[in-house]
């Protein structure tokens, strides 16, 4: 499924010949992914720790809500933080007050900081883990050594974070290196189009189908060689469960307890002032929607339900395969969209379907496929543990007693994957509601789904409109994995 | 002992890395073999090969005369209790029994009455509904053989189900084993490291050790006269 967009892609390239502007768009893809992961991992770090060493009330939630991003559809994110750094933003109301210049969200600025919002929670959730997996004992140890600050900084985190910082880089290059949703709003013009913008237009506007093949070419190289890169160096994912950890981390006092506090504050206030800022905006209007969002929230439910449907049956037929002793290039083939992105295999399917009739027609099918297919290797990784664990617990019994097919699905495989499958399948249809960038490539003026009418929205400058379709989408989005989540953990009970 | 054979293993060699273990032999029909050996041996092993789940890198397990090769575990003639891990934890006691009669559960009045009554055989009567993490460990033993007394395979094979369960709990489920046994006409292949177990139960012992399953020689002679091999096994007493 990956390969035949990616070869339709490679078939239509014919030749790279990159323009100054497409080079241009690489380099920008390349400036703009390597800051946003700088800037993401270096806010990171004092926020780890302050969260590792300091007990507060309200801690754990703050970090179940830094797993939230990740659920987050870009889109809305975008839209908060317009609404806060924005040319009528709060910032620039409080400037303008102060009598200062103006900041502009456009541009290199903006792409980053909208990164930053984006990536800043999963970085600090990755170095978290770290500073959690230093074993008790070793802090028990630097105590009854008396250890300062500096030594401590020294002998435990300073080599903690040398494992550990590679990791959260790496993966934050790689996302933003796919980014579409938020160069399409914040990006553009000459000096701030990503690759996948590129892709986009040169689709969309200068229906140049070669042109957009060679592009994704250069992304997918590009996307593949990162995605390589982070699932290297990253050993565990930066979501799921994670408050478990030895009570005997004590912070030291004096200036730093400030400082920690300081930067728990920030972190706190950059996340939470955008939604805020959202949720005053879209509140009132959200009873007077356009029929259209209706509309398009009903199609985004049903493209999130089918995608998920799609993910989970393949991620599961691999992940039992696997554990089961399968080939090992299953478990690539799994991990294999990593490697690409909507707007690649968007172009792809383009390529493939345009001869045939028009895209415009398949574009909700074409959708679900894609998010499926990108939703696929998170799926899989949180699947594959625990299918081993299956198989290595009940693998045998099931076998002797000659359990197979169906039954064996419906008895043993779905009840006790159950929990799994009902987080997995949330995360799927999360992504998938929120996922802004197969459809902008595909969709006709009708049958947009809810990201792209907020986007649509936001572009004809109906901000309050926008504001409240994004707070629906939010909704919807949160409330299609809680709902699978919860349904998956009663399921299991 | 030919004449009668039922079980054949011809010249079965099990390989690992590290680990060898060959067997050339036969069991009469209805015997009750003890596996007896150090551990490490390959007791286990040659029981998961019979059962299907270790392929033999060279040789056949026979069953009435024809070869088992390929067939999956769930083809087999037989039953296996494992050492532990041998009820779905999230089924109830009379889904796990009732999987003896259909794996996909759909059971008609006559075989939940069946489940029922095997239920009732080994004492469990009244506790169908429990989940087997509400039951004690010998009750979990009773309700995996209420199990094997409806699958009603002709041969039984036991990996140390009953290791971790006290003395006296030890021989009461051993007894109830030997009934079970007796009710189905099975013959019975059980592993066990505890020389009064063979005695109890088994007319038959197969020393494993150095890498050979031996022949099966009777018990009581075995114990008696022990062979340099199990004597130093056994340890000098």
């Amino acid at each position: 499924m990956v390969a035949a967009p990616l070869g339709a892609v490679a078939w239509s390239a014919g030749g790279l010949r990159l323009s100054p502007a497409d080079l241009a768009a690489l380099r920008f893809t390349l400036t703009q992914a390597v800051l946003s992961a700088l800037v993401s991992v270096l806010l990171a770090v004092p926020v780890a720790r302050a969260l590792a060493r300091r007990r507060f009330p309200g801690r754990g939630v703050l970090i179940t809500l830094m797993g939230a991003p990740f659920l987050l559809p870009v889109i809305v994110a975008v839209l908060g933080l317009v609404a806060v750094f924005g040319r009528a933003g709060w910032l620039n109301g409080a400037l303008a007050l102060a009598g200062l210049p103006r900041v502009d969200v456009y541009g290199l600025q903006g792409v980053v900081l909208a990164h930053v919002f984006l990536n800043l929670p999963l970085a600090t959730r990755m170095i978290l883990q770290g500073w959690q997996a230093i074993p008790a004992e070793r802090f028990r140890l630097a105590e009854s050594l008396s250890f300062g600050p500096a030594q401590m900084a020294r002998y435990l985190e300073r080599p903690m974070l040398a494992e550990v910082v590679p990791g959260a880089l790496a993966t934050v290059f790689a996302v933003c290196l796919t980014s579409f949703a938020v160069a399409l709003v914040l990006g553009g013009g000459p000096g701030a189009t990503t690759l996948e913008l590129a892709i986009y237009q040169a689709v969309r506007f200068e229906f140049d189908l070669g042109h957009a093949a060679g592009l994704a070419l250069v992304q997918t190289a590009l996307g593949g060689a990162a995605a390589l890169a982070a699932w290297r160096m990253a050993r565990a994912a930066g979501f799921g469960a994670g408050l478990q950890m030895a009570p005997a981390l004590r912070g030291p006092a004096g200036w730093r307890r400030a400082a920690d506090a300081l930067a728990i504050a920030l972190a706190a206030g950059f996340l939470l002032l955008p939604l805020g800022a959202l949720l005053i905006r879209g509140l009132p209007g959200l009873l007077q929607l356009p029929d259209m969002v209706w509309l398009a929230a009903a199609r985004s439910i049903a493209v999130a339900l089918l995608s998920t449907a799609v993910t989970i049956t393949a991620a599961l037929i691999l992940a039992l395969a696997v554990a089961r002793g399968g080939p090992r290039w299953l478990d690539l083939a799994a991990a294999l969209p990593l490697a690409t992105s909507g707007l690649v295999l968007g172009t792809g399917l383009f390529l493939i379907v345009q001869p045939v009739m028009a895209p415009t027609r398949l574009a909700l099918p074409v959708t679900i496929l894609v998010n499926a297919l990108l939703a696929l290797p998170f799926v899989f990784r949180l699947l594959l543990p625990e299918a081993r664990a299956l198989e290595a617990g009940y693998g045998r019994l099931a076998g002797s007693l000659g359990l197979s097919g169906a039954a064996r699905l419906r008895l043993l495989t779905l009840p006790r994957l159950a929990r799994p499958i009902g987080f997995a399948a949330g995360l799927a249809a999360a992504l998938s509601m929120g996922d802004l960038g197969v459809i902008a490539l595909f969709a006709a003026e009708q049958g947009a789904t809810l990201p792209l009418v907020v986007q649509r929205l936001m572009g004809a400058y109906r901000t309050d409109a926008a504001a409240g379709a994004s707070l629906l989408l939010v909704g919807l989005s949160f409330a299609l994995f809680w709902a699978f989540d919860a349904g998956g953990r009663r399921a299991a009970a | 002992m030919q004449g009668d054979a039922v079980l054949q293993l011809d010249r079965v060699e099990l390989a690992q890395p590290g680990f060898r273990l060959t067997a050339d032999w036969s069991v009469p029909k209805g015997a009750r073999v003890a596996l007896i050996g150090p551990s490490g041996a390959g007791k286990s092993s040659l029981l998961s090969a019979i059962a299907g789940f270790f392929p033999p890198v060279g040789g056949h397990v026979l069953w009435d005369g024809s070869a088992l090769d390929g067939l999956a575990p769930g083809e087999r003639p037989l039953s296996i209790l494992f050492q532990d891990q041998n009820l779905f934890p999230h089924l109830t006691v009379a889904q796990n029994v009732g999987m003896g009669l259909r794996t996909d559960l759909r059971l008609s009045a006559d075989q939940t009455a069946r489940v029922t009554a095997a239920l009732a055989r080994v004492g469990l009567a009244g506790l169908e509904s429990r989940r087997p993490a509400e039951l004690s460990g010998g009750q979990q033993g009773r309700a995996a053989l209420a199990r094997v007394l409806l699958r009603a395979r002709p041969l039984l094979l036991l990996d140390e189900p009953f290791a971790a369960l006290g003395p006296a709990l030890k021989t009461q489920m051993l007894d109830l084993l030997g009934d079970v046994a007796g009710e189905t006409d099975a013959t019975v292949l059980m592993v066990t490291h505890d020389p009064a177990d063979a005695r109890r139960f088994a007319g038959l012992t197969v020393l494993v050790e150095g890498g050979t399953a031996h022949a099966p020689a009777p018990t009581e002679a075995l114990f008696t006269a022990p062979p340099p091999e199990l004597a130093a096994y056994l340890g000098a007493t």
